[in-house]
């Protein structure tokens, strides 16, 4: 049973500025949600704070299996994966990059060779397979940076700005990457942009956000 | 000049001749600075990467005490450990002074802050978004720490052989806490210095040439790993 992330009145602040005012929200099962608004507007925080990789200062995230609340723990932490826009790619092969989610969590052998290839298939990078990841373009470190998620099959999978430091040619490609994940309908995908049309593209349910704030769902 | 040509003719045939003492030299060379290296990285390694991931209060003084001590004089270091294990010293007791195992102590204590410092440092050299990126593939802290140093290998190893090449070429420490004694605590730089003072340089010169290469040895691994790291853009 797919996760259903739910959060209610987020408050964040750095340093006494707040960045997130009151957010609430419920992210449904198999749905594409764009986040978009312009630069600064809290998008890539409230990301990040539903990827649980930093803590609201007030309010409630709560991520809802059927009608039980998910404890939040690694287990919970190995069901989603955010791809951050500057993909941090380690020091080996696309391969191995591609592998390190299964990697770290026991996954060994055929089936983590089948997912693997699969995700590099599906991004277009099954060809650079043993090139080391640090000789890709910015397009294909990017698309690195999705194939790793996908190769994990995450039930909720967070894009922060995915094509926000890539050329047209690719970004184009990564458009097409994401609605073809959709056609495949496995997971929820939360994207965040500030560009309009590509929200339109892309998603299933707009989010604006302004001054802190969802202000349209 | 005819003695120092004479003296490296008998060298090369010492060197070429296997000479039983020299080989126990070399071996005992290797031994005791392999050992004081294996120490160091052990404990220096796993230390590094604490200091470079997590924050606690004493964690700026230990850096700044690794940096000072990676300069510390081994003779100074020598004269420490030779109080310590001394008869009237605290671990007198353990009746260590002037054995391979005091010299594996006094050459752990100078390779220690070296592998500290720069093992720290490449660790902290890592982008911050390897961190970001390991946590968000759902990587535990412990697995996300050791995906750091793994990023840091290169620099890790850089940090490994500098540290052994300054025991291996270091004298005075286990000059005092070794003793020099023949065929027990005798290794290369101590011999070197021995033969020098006795007039006898080829044996010297025999074992300035092996440490020589060892030397050139260690740096080209040590080039070979940095450019090993380099990835072409």
């Amino acid at each position: 049973m797919g996760l259903i992330l739910s959060i209610s009145d987020i408050y964040k602040s750095y340093n006494g500025k707040p960045v997130l005012k009151d957010c609430s929200f419920s992210f449904d099962r198999d749905s594409v949600y764009v986040l978009t608004g312009p630069n600064g507007s809290g998008k890539s925080t409230l990301l990040r704070i539903c990827a649980l990789l930093e803590p609201p200062d007030r309010g409630e995230i709560n991520y809802l299996s059927g009608s039980d609340i998910v404890k939040k723990d690694t287990e919970l932490k190995r069901r989603m994966t955010l791809v951050l826009p500057k993909v941090g790619v380690f020091n080996t092969t696309v391969f191995k990059n591609a592998a390190y989610g299964l990697k770290i969590r026991g996954i060994k052998g055929k089936e983590m060779e089948e997912r693997v290839n699969k995700a590099l298939d599906f991004v277009g990078l099954m060809h650079k397979k043993n090139q080391n990841a640090l000789t890709l373009s910015s397009g294909e470190t990017q698309r690195l940076g999705i194939a790793r998620a996908m190769a994990i099959e995450p039930e909720i999978l967070f894009l922060d700005e995915p094509t926000a430091s890539v050329d047209r040619e690719n970004t184009g490609i990564i458009e097409n990457i994401i609605l073809n994940m959709k056609r495949q309908d496995k997971s929820t995908i939360v994207i965040t942009t500030h560009d309009m049309s590509q929200a339109e593209r892309l998603g299933d349910i707009m989010l604006i956000m302004s001054e802190c704030r969802i202000i349209q769902g | 000049m005819d003695s120092i040509i004479e003296g490296f003719r008998k060298a090369f045939i010492l060197i070429f001749n296997l000479d039983a003492e020299l080989l126990g030299i070399i071996f005992l060379s290797l031994k005791v600075s392999g050992s004081a290296l294996l120490v160091s990285a052990v404990i220096g390694i796993p230390l590094s990467a604490i200091l470079g991931s997590k924050k606690f209060p004493a964690k700026g003084f230990i850096i700044s005490l690794m940096n000072t001590f990676m300069g510390l004089p081994p003779v100074v270091v020598g004269l420490f450990v030779y109080i310590m294990l001394s008869r009237s010293g605290p671990l007198g007791f353990m009746g260590l002074l002037y054995t391979p195992s005091a010299m594996v102590i006094a050459q752990t204590i100078l390779a220690f802050p070296i592998v500290v410092s720069l093992c720290h440092s490449a660790i902290v050299g890592v982008d911050p978004i390897i961190k970001q990126a390991s946590m968000t593939l759902g990587a535990t802290p412990f697995q996300t720490t050791i995906t750091i140093i793994k990023e840091a290998r290169y620099g890790i190893m850089s940090g490994v052989i500098a540290a052994f090449g300054r025991v291996m070429a270091e004298v005075g420490a286990i000059l005092i806490v070794g003793g020099n004694i023949a065929g027990y605590t005798r290794v290369m730089t101590t011999t070197i210095a021995l033969e020098t003072d006795k007039g006898n340089f080829e044996l010297a010169l025999a074992l300035g040439i092996i440490l020589l290469t060892i030397s050139l040895l260690i740096n080209a691994v040590l080039h070979f790993i940095q450019k090993k790291g380099m990835v072409k853009e």
